[in-house]
C-alpha cells in the first residue's frame, strides 16, 4: 500500500535533522494557519499562486532562492563546523549524515539557490527591459516556477523522510547505483531533478521566445540592455544543456528501478559515459548561471557610473562567445581519468580560451567605470567586490585548466575553493547586485543602504576568510568531502574557514534584517519617480511597481540606453506634457494550472521515491488532467479598458511631475 | 603532503607548472586589481577633478588592447598546457635508476591493494618502494570510482572498475609520505589512506623477502573477503599465491565488490560505517 514507507523512514536515532525538521514544519504550519486564519489566503491565491504576471513570478523565484539559501548555508556551517573539530576524531557528525549534509549543499546551491536566483531576476527585469507588457508563455512560465518549488521541497521531505544522497551534488555512477546506495537518498536527488529540470527547461524557452519575439518598437538586437543579452545566451543554454541533465538522470533512473545497466559495473555499462554526459550539461550550467550575474554587472557599473557600457558591441561578442564555447569543454572536470595527453591539452586550452571574453568584459567594466561619476550604492559595491573577487577565481580557474596543475590540484580544496570563488564572487554576489538594485521596481520602495552596505561588507570578508584557507589546504594536499582526518597541519586553516563561515553568517543576519527593516520603514524608503538610480533602461521608465500591464503606452527605442535617450529628449523638449492615445490593453487570465500541475508532480514524485504505485499512477494522471483542462479553456485573456489604463499612467506622471516641480528642472 | 615540496620528478614538474602559471597570470591580474581600485577611486561621484566623459563608451584602441591582453597570456599558457600535457602524460615512462618496479594498484572499500607481480607480493594501504627506480603502476578499482593520489609524488588518477588506467612515478627520497583517495566513494573514503615507504634500493630486496615470508596468501578466497567493505587499521601483508589475480579483477572475472550490507530498514538499507573506526 505504502511501498517502502513506514515509521522506520523518520530517522528518530538522528537528533539534529529531526529536531530541525519539526522546527521547519512548525514554523510552515504556523505561517498556513495565520494566512488563513487572517484571510489572506483569497488575496494569496489571486495575486501570488495564481499569478501569471511575470513580476510576480520572478518575485517567488527570487523568494525561493533566498529560503533555500538559508537552508544551503546552514549545511554549510555544519560541515565547516565538522572539519573544524573532526580532527583525530569522528567530530559531531557521522559520515552518513555529513555525506549528505555535502550532497545536499551542493544540490540545493546550484538548483533551488542560484537558478531561481537568475531565473528569478531575469523574469522580472527583461521583459520591462524589452518595453513589453509579459513573457511568451505566461502560463507556462508559472508551470516552471510551480515545478521548481516541487524539487526543492522533495529534496527538503527527504531531511525528515528518509534519507537524501549521500552521493555528493553530482551522483557519480557506480557509487550512485543501487548497489553501492541502496538508500532512497540518490531517488530523492534524482526525481527532485527531473522534476525541476523540467521547470527550468520550461524557464527557459519562455525566455529564450521573450527575447527573440517580444521586443518593443524599435529595440533592435543591438539595442536591447546587456541584461537581455546574457539572458538569451543563459536561456538557449538551458534549452541545449537541460535536456541533457534530463536524460542523463533518466539513464541512472532506469539503472536503479528497472535493471538496466547503463552505468553499472556489470553488463557493459560504462561510467565514464555518465561523467561525459552529466559535464556536458553541468559545464553550460556554470555559465547559465553566471552570464545573467554578468548581464546585471554591466547594468550595474553603468548605472552607477552615468555612463553608457564601454565598448557594448565587444560585450554582446563576448557574452556568445562564452555561450558558444561553454559546451566544448566539459572533459577539464576530469583530466585525471587518463585520457591522453592529446584530449587533455586540447580541453584545457579550449577552457583557457573562455578567460579571453571573460577578461574583455572585465576590462569593459573597467573602462565603463573610466570618466565617469561613480556612486557607491550597494549594488554597486557588489559590483567592486566581484570584480576583484572573481578575477582573482578566474585566475585559479585557469589554473586547474592546465594539466599538470591540475593532476595535483583535481578533487582537492584548492577546486573547492575556486568554484565557490565564482560561484559565490559572481553569481550570488551577481544576485544580490540585482537584488538591492531592482527590489525598488519591483516592491515600490529602496532596501535600507546602511543594512545592505554592512551584509556586503560581512559577506566580503566572510568569503576570503572561508574560502582562501581552502586555496591553502589544496596547496597542502587536502582532498574534498573528508569527514575526519590526522593531519595537523590542515587544522588552523580549516578553523579560519569556519570562522569565515561565522562571518558570513552575520552578513546573512544583516541581509535578514535589512529587509525586516526596510519593510517597516518603506514610507521612508518610497520610490515615487520609478527612477531610484537614475536608471538608463526602459524598466526605470515605468512606475515602481509597474501596474500590471507595465507600459500604457508601448515605449519607443531609438538607441542603446533607451530611458536614457527619452529623458534626454524630455529635458530638451518638454515633451512629457502631451497626452497620449490610450487604447485598451489585453492581459493574459491568472491561472492555478502551474499550482496544481505542481500538487500532482509532488505526489507522483515522493510516490515514485517510495514506490507507490497506486499515488504514482494519481499524480501523473493528475498533472495531464490539469494540462488538459487548460488546453480546453475558452477565455485567457482579460481586457484593460483605455480609461482604467489612461486614470493609472495619469496618476503615474502626475506624480512624477509633483516630484520634478519640487526638484526643480529634471 | 605538502606539494611544495615535491618527492620525486613528476610532482616536481607539476609543481613548476603550477607556479609558471601562476606568474604569468599574475602579471595581468595584480594590474587589473590595482586599476579597478584606482579608478572606483578617482571617479568617485565627490572628486571635482575627475573629469566626467558622460557619453564616452568606445575605443578602437583600448579595445584592440583588451582583447589582446587575456589572448596573449592564453596563448602563453595554451602552449605551457600543450607542452606540460605532453612531457607529464601519465603514461609516459619515467627514467630513473635500477630496473622498473611494477606495481598494481586496486581501489577497494575502502582500502587499497597493492599487488606486486613481479615479487609475488601485496600489500594493503601501505605502498613500499625503492628510491631513484622507476614506477610502473596499473590501476583499477574493485568497486567505485577513487583517485589514486601521493601529493608529493604528483599526478593522482581515477581508479575505474573495468579498466585499467596507467601511471608512472619516481620517489627521489627516502622517507614515508603520505598517500590518499582523491575522489569521494562513500561512508569510509576518509579512512582510504595509505603510507608510502620510500626505502633503499638495497633494503628493497630485503622488504620483498620478509612480506613474502608472510603467513597469509592472497588468493580469490582471501581477496573476497577483503572486497567486503571494511576500513583496515591494520597493514596487512601477503604472498601473493595468484599472479593474475589484477587482471581477474580488472577484466571482472572476479565480480565486482558486493556494495553494503544490507539491512532490513527500507531508509537506510545500508549498514553504516560510523563506529568502524
Amino acid at each position: 500500500m505504502l511501498g517502502k514507507l513506514g515509521w522506520s523512514v523518520i530517522p528518530f536515532d538522528q537528533p539534529i535533522p529531526l529536531f530541525v525538521g519539526a522546527v521547519v514544519l512548525v514554523v510552515i504550519l504556523g505561517v498556513i494557519a495565520w494566512v488563513i486564519v487572517a484571510g489572506h489566503f483569497p488575496y494569496l491565491w489571486r495575486e501570488w499562486i495564481t499569478s501569471v504576471d511575470h513580476k510576480r513570478i520572478g518575485v517567488m523565484y527570487t523568494l525561493l532562492a533566498m529560503v533555500m539559501l538559508l537552508r544551503g548555508f546552514s549545511d554549510a556551517i555544519m560541515m565547516r563546523a565538522q572539519q573544524a573539530i573532526a580532527y583525530h576524531s569522528n567530530g559531531y557528525l557521522p559520515p552518513e549524515h555529513f555525506n549528505q549534509i555535502f550532497s545536499a549543499h551542493g544540490t540545493i546551491m546550484i538548483f533551488f539557490v542560484g537558478m531561481p536566483f537568475v531565473i528569478g531576476l531575469m523574469n522580472l527585469v527583461v521583459p520591462l527591459q524589452l518595453g513589453v507588457r509579459d513573457v511568451a508563455f505566461p502560463t507556462l512560465n508559472s508551470v516552471g516556477f510551480w515545478l521548481t518549488a516541487t524539487g526543492a521541497l522533495l529534496v527538503n521531505i527527504s531531511l525528515v523522510v528518509g534519507e537524501f544522497a549521500r552521493t555528493g551534488w553530482l551522483p557519480y555512477p557506480p557509487l550512485s547505483e543501487l548497489t553501492y546506495s541502496p538508500g532512497v537518498g540518490v531517488d530523492y536527488y534524482l526525481w527532485s531533478l527531473e522534476i525541476s529540470g523540467v521547470g527550468t527547461l520550461v524557464a527557459g524557452i519562455n525566455l529564450v521566445t521573450t527575447v527573440l519575439k517580444l521586443r518593443t518598437k524599435g529595440m533592435t538586437y543591438l539595442r536591447m540592455p546587456m541584461f537581455c543579452w546574457t539572458t538569451l545566451a543563459s536561456n538557449l543554454l538551458i534549452v541545449a544543456a537541460f535536456p541533457i541533465l534530463t536524460a542523463t538522470l533518466a539513464m541512472l533512473i532506469l539503472d536503479r528501478n528497472f535493471g538496466f545497466h547503463f552505468f553499472t559495473n556489470e553488463a557493459g555499462g560504462n561510467v565514464m559515459m555518465f561523467m561525459n554526459l552529466i559535464w556536458a550539461w553541468g559545464h553550460p550550467e556554470v555559465y547559465i548561471l553566471v552570464l545573467p550575474a554578468f548581464g546585471i554587472f554591466s547594468e550595474v557599473v553603468s548605472t552607477f557610473s552615468c555612463k553608457p557600457l564601454f565598448g557594448y558591441r565587444s560585450m554582446v561578442l563576448a557574452t556568445m562567445a562564452i555561450c558558444l564555447i561553454s559546451f566544448m569543454v566539459w572533459l577539464h572536470h576530469f583530466f585525471t581519468m587518463g585520457a591522453g595527453p592529446d584530449v587533455n591539452a586540447i580541453f584545457g586550452i579550449a577552457s583557457m580560451i573562455i578567460a579571453v571574453p571573460t577578461g574583455v568584459k572585465i576590462y569593459n567594466w573597467l573602462f565603463t567605470m573610466y570618466g565617469g561619476r561613480i556612486r557607491f550604492a550597494t549594488p554597486m559595491m557588489w559590483s567592486i567586490g566581484f570584480m576583484v573577487t572573481f578575477i582573482i577565481g578566474g585566475l585559479t580557474g585557469v589554473l586547474v585548466a592546465v594539466p599538470p596543475a591540475d593532476f595535483l590540484l583535481h578533487n582537492s580544496l584548492f577546486l573547492v575553493a575556486h568554484f565557490h570563488n565564482v560561484i559565490i564572487g559572481g553569481v550570488l554576489f551577481g544576485a544580490f547586485a540585482g537584488y538591492n538594485y531592482w527590489f525598488p521596481k519591483a516592491f515600490g520602495f529602496r532596501l535600507h543602504e546602511g543594512l545592505g552596505k554592512a551584509a556586503f561588507w560581512f559577506w566580503l570578508s566572510g568569503f576570503y576568510f572561508a574560502f582562501m584557507p581552502l586555496y591553502a589546504l589544496g596547496f597542502l594536499g587536502m582532498t574534498r568531502r573528508m569527514q575526519h582526518y590526522d593531519v595537523a597541519q590542515w587544522r588552523p586553516w580549516l578553523i579560519a574557514a569556519a570562522f569565515g563561515a561565522i562571518l558570513i553568517l552575520i552578513g546573512i543576519i544583516f541581509q535578514v534584517a535589512q529587509l525586516v527593516v526596510s519593510i517597516r520603514r518603506r514610507a521612508e524608503l518610497r520610490d515615487r519617480t520609478g527612477d531610484p538610480w537614475d536608471g538608463r533602461s526602459l524598466e526605470w521608465a515605468t512606475a515602481s511597481p509597474p501596474p500590471a500591464f507595465n507600459f500604457a503606452i508601448s515605449p519607443n527605442v531609438t538607441g542603446v540606453d533607451a530611458y536614457w535617450a527619452i529623458k534626454a529628449h524630455a529635458k530638451q523638449q518638454d515633451l512629457e506634457k502631451r497626452e497620449p492615445d490610450y487604447a485598451d490593453i489585453e492581459m493574459p487570465r491568472n491561472s492555478p494550472t502551474g499550482f496544481v500541475c505542481a500538487f500532482f508532480a509532488t505526489v507522483m514524485g515522493f510516490a515514485l521515491i517510495w514506490h507507490i504505485w497506486w499515488m504514482v499512477a494519481v499524480g501523473g494522471v493528475g498533472a495531464f488532467a490539469t494540462f488538459v483542462a487548460f488546453a480546453w479553456r475558452d477565455h485567457d485573456e482579460y481586457v484593460i479598458p483605455a480609461a482604467e489604463v489612461a486614470r493609472i499612467d495619469r496618476a503615474i506622471i502626475a506624480e512624477r511631475r509633483a516630484l520634478l516641480g519640487l526638484a526643480g528642472s529634471p | 603532503m605538502n606539494i611544495f615540496d615535491p618527492q620525486g620528478p613528476i610532482a616536481a614538474a607539476d609543481k613548476t607548472i603550477l607556479i609558471d602559471s601562476i606568474a604569468i597570470m599574475l602579471a595581468i591580474v595584480l594590474p587589473t586589481i590595482v586599476a579597478i581600485f584606482a579608478f572606483a577611486f578617482w571617479f568617485r561621484q565627490s572628486n571635482p577633478r575627475a573629469v566626467y566623459r558622460p557619453d564616452w563608451a568606445y575605443s578602437g584602441r583600448i579595445e584592440l588592447v583588451v582583447w589582446s591582453i587575456p589572448a596573449l597570456t592564453i596563448i602563453l599558457l595554451g602552449g605551457v598546457a600543450w607542452i606540460g600535457s605532453h612531457q607529464l602524460d601519465p603514461a609516459t615512462r619515467v627514467e630513473g635508476t635500477g630496473s622498473p618496479v611494477r606495481v598494481q594498484v586496486v581501489s577497494l572499500d575502502w582500502k587499497w591493494l597493492f599487488i606486486y607481480p613481479d615479487q609475488r607480493i601485496a600489500t594493503i594501504n601501505a605502498l613500499t618502494v625503492p628510491v631513484g627506480a622507476p614506477l610502473t603502476l596499473e590501476l583499477t578499482s574493485a568497486s567505485v570510482m577513487n583517485v589514486f593520489f601521493v601529493p608529493q609524488l604528483g599526478s593522482m588518477i581515477y581508479t575505474m572498475n573495468g579498466m585499467i588506467t596507467p601511471l608512472n612515478l619516481r620517489a627521489d627520497q627516502e622517507g614515508n609520505y603520505q598517500g590518499l583517495s582523491a575522489h569521494f566513494s562513500g561512508d569510509g573514503f576518509p579512512d582510504m589512506l595509505f603510507d608510502v615507504h620510500v626505502i633503499s634500493p638495497l633494503a628493497f630486496p630485503d622488504w620483498v623477502a620478509n612480506t613474502a615470508r608472510s603467513g597469509q596468501a592472497l588468493n580469490r578466497d582471501s581477496y573476497n573477503k577483503l572486497a567486503q567493505q571494511s576500513i583496515e587499521a591494520t597493514k596487512t601483508s601477503y604472498r601473493l599465491e595468484d599472479p593474475e589475480l589484477f587482471g581477474k579483477i580488472a577484466t571482472r572475472q572476479i565480480p565486482p565488490g558486493p556494495g553494503p550490507q544490507l539491512t532490513t530498514n527500507p531508509a537506510k538499507p545500508a549498514a553504516g560505517v560510523g563506529n568502524a573506526r
